[in-house]
């Protein structure tokens, strides 16, 4: 099996009034693998999701999924062919039970495509895939009204909403952060599981540590820009990523 | 001074209560009955304790319970604050009106094709605006009911100011008052029933999150048309009925009363718990017609009640009855 390239962007351009948040942006990400993104504050990273996924129409650049162009694609449709992302601000459905969140994804047209219109013991397989990403069925976590879980599950809740879809790429806006080292370290094998599945993932983050163990490529952005592209430790060594990254010549870690 | 504050327990049968194990023992089936069939009974005997003239007000109050219960549905399962609840009225009254008068259809066959008809024109209405989110869905579905009477007056269609009059009514009064009784009890029980479906589950998402249901797939437009035909088609029912009840339709029947009293009778039955706006209702509008002898102090005796009960009820009737069923309150020092 080749090279497959699965997901393209084409010179994108983003502009809110005068700031110009991506500028004619262009990457691939084949099959299988994992791409990071990191950048500094500011550089248009989440905004280059929101272009991905459809909740920002771009000005100008074209986005492609396996040849399929989904520019200016409705959000729903971009996630219905298998593209789907956690929010970098979880907001999770707060009044209902965290298996309960999984409903929604559990009744879209995509899982009901998948499974022939019969979709049986939805909740059955929520908690399933719930306990699969950490919610300890036997403490009854997965039965715990969202509003009341804290942040580490809340990330884990994103990324189990995104894997109900049976999604191709997920792309994960920074779900490592604000969560101590301990959840990172429990949640990073599960992306490396997703990966050896055959996930295709696209990771921002800003924990660096971390997103280079697990990623495969590495693209750097500032001020919209891609400032460089390639191994860990090829974009590291790079003195503008470090400049405009870091701010010093020290190493991150 | 020591502090105090109120502690609450759940009873114990709450718990035994959910579930399965309701059916362990009658005492539990009963205490989950009980509530239902205090309202039900209620609703259905009070003809029986009622002079004709009240009689009247129990069919009126009926319609604003259908418009209440629509009303709480939209704004706290779907996150859509809908004051066109008069535009729900107007349509169901005036559809069945026209198939009435000028088919010389009856009424078993104008209400149910009005009804339909009406929710399906209401939605049509309000596509363009389902977009929009909060106070900006208010003030458009608050203006269809008014640009709809002035249409109306304007081109003198559907009998202008006139209206349609001499309509076929229903044979007494006893028809009357249970069909709105049995409407509005099988309309309650099954939006409570709604809501916990599985389509309701995803209203209520759209309500918490519209950004994650469309990040998982499902066209949160589509979803948010069916909740509003189903509102409509409750409130359309309410407009039909009204039109057979009075055989006659008008352009009061696009009146602010039908938008507003609702919306009171929410608050008041405590927002979000379905039963409460329907109690609303039928404590507001006999309270309405109870405060005439006020003359035109009425409005001022209502609104102060009203006042008083958002000030110190914000949470509504229903929340503080089922708290006090529910639960253990007692006073701890602390």
């Amino acid at each position: 099996m080749g090279e497959e390239i699965f997901l393209r962007a084409q010179g994108i351009t983003k502009s809110f009034g005068g700031v110009m948040a991506v500028k004619d942006l262009s990457f691939e990400i084949t099959r299988g693998e994992i791409l990071g993104v990191i950048g500094p504050n500011g550089s248009g990273k989440t905004t280059l999701v929101n272009l991905i996924t459809g909740f920002v129409k771009p000005d100008s650049g074209e986005v492609f999924f396996k040849n399929k162009r989904i520019t200016r694609m409705q959000p729903h449709k971009i996630a219905d062919l298998g593209v789907t992302r956690t929010f970098q601000v979880m907001r999770p459905y707060h009044s209902l039970p965290a298996f309960k969140n999984l409903i929604v994804p559990l009744n879209s047209p995509r899982i009901r495509r998948t499974r022939g219109g019969r979709l049986g013991d939805k909740d059955g397989v929520a908690i399933d895939i719930l306990e699969e990403i950490g919610f300890e069925r036997d403490a009854y976590v997965p039965y715990k009204i969202a509003s009341s879980l804290p942040l580490g599950y809340l990330k884990r809740l994103e990324l189990a909403r995104c894997l109900a879809l049976k999604p191709e790429v997920v792309i994960c806006d920074e779900i490592f952060s604000g969560l101590s080292m301990s959840e990172i370290s429990t949640m990073v094998p599960l992306i490396e599981k997703l990966q050896m599945e055959g996930m295709t993932i696209m990771m921002i983050e800003h924990r660096l540590r971390e997103l280079f163990r697990l990623v495969n490529r590495v693209m750097v952005m500032n001020f919209g820009e891609k400032l460089a592209e390639g191994l860990p430790e090829e974009v590291m060594e790079n003195k503008e990523v470090r400049e405009a990254y870091l701010g010093t010549e020290a190493l991150p870690c | 001074m020591a502090e105090r504050r109120k502690e609450r327990l759940d009873r114990g049968i709450k718990v035994r209560t959910e579930g399965l194990y309701a059916l362990t023992s009658w005492r539990e089936m009963f205490y989950l009955l009980v509530p239902r069939v205090v309202l039900i009974f209620g609703l259905l005997l009070s003809p029986f304790f009622l002079e004709m003239y009240w009689q009247r007000v129990l069919c009126q109050a009926g319609i604003y319970a259908l418009l209440a219960l629509g009303f709480d549905f939209l704004a706290e399962y779907v996150g859509l604050v809908c004051l066109g609840g008069a535009f729900f009225i107007g349509s169901g009254a005036y559809i069945s009106g026209l198939l009435s008068a000028k088919m010389g259809w009856a009424p078993p066959l104008t209400i149910p094709i009005a009804t339909v008809a009406g929710a399906a024109i209401s939605t049509f209405v309000l596509l363009p605006c389902l977009r929009l989110r909060g106070i900006y869905f208010a003030i458009v579905s608050f203006m269809f009911p008014l640009l709809t009477v002035y249409i109306i007056i304007a081109l003198n269609i559907f009998g202008g100011t006139e209206g349609i009059t001499a309509l076929a009514t229903f044979p007494n009064i006893w028809v009357d008052q249970y069909l709105i009784l049995g409407v509005v009890i099988i309309a309650l029980f099954a939006m409570r029933r709604l809501v916990t479906e599985d389509i309701g589950l995803i209203l209520r998402s759209i309500k918490d999150n519209d950004q994650a249901v469309k990040a998982s797939g499902i066209s949160i437009t589509s979803y948010k048309t069916k909740a509003v035909f189903i509102a409509a088609l409750i409130g359309c029912f309410g407009g039909a009925y009204l039109s057979h009840l009075y055989g006659w339709v008008g352009i009061s029947q696009f009146a602010l009363d039908y938008s507003i009293l609702p919306i009171a009778a929410t608050v008041m039955g405590g927002m979000g718990t379905l039963v409460g706006p329907v109690i609303g209702a039928f404590i507001l509008t006999p309270l309405s017609e109870a405060l005439r002898g006020f003359g035109q102090m009425r409005v001022v005796v209502y609104c102060l009640i009203l006042i008083g009960f958002i000030v110190y009820k914000p949470e509504g009737l229903m929340n503080v009855l089922q708290r006090k069923y529910h639960q253990f309150e007692h006073w701890e020092e602390v």
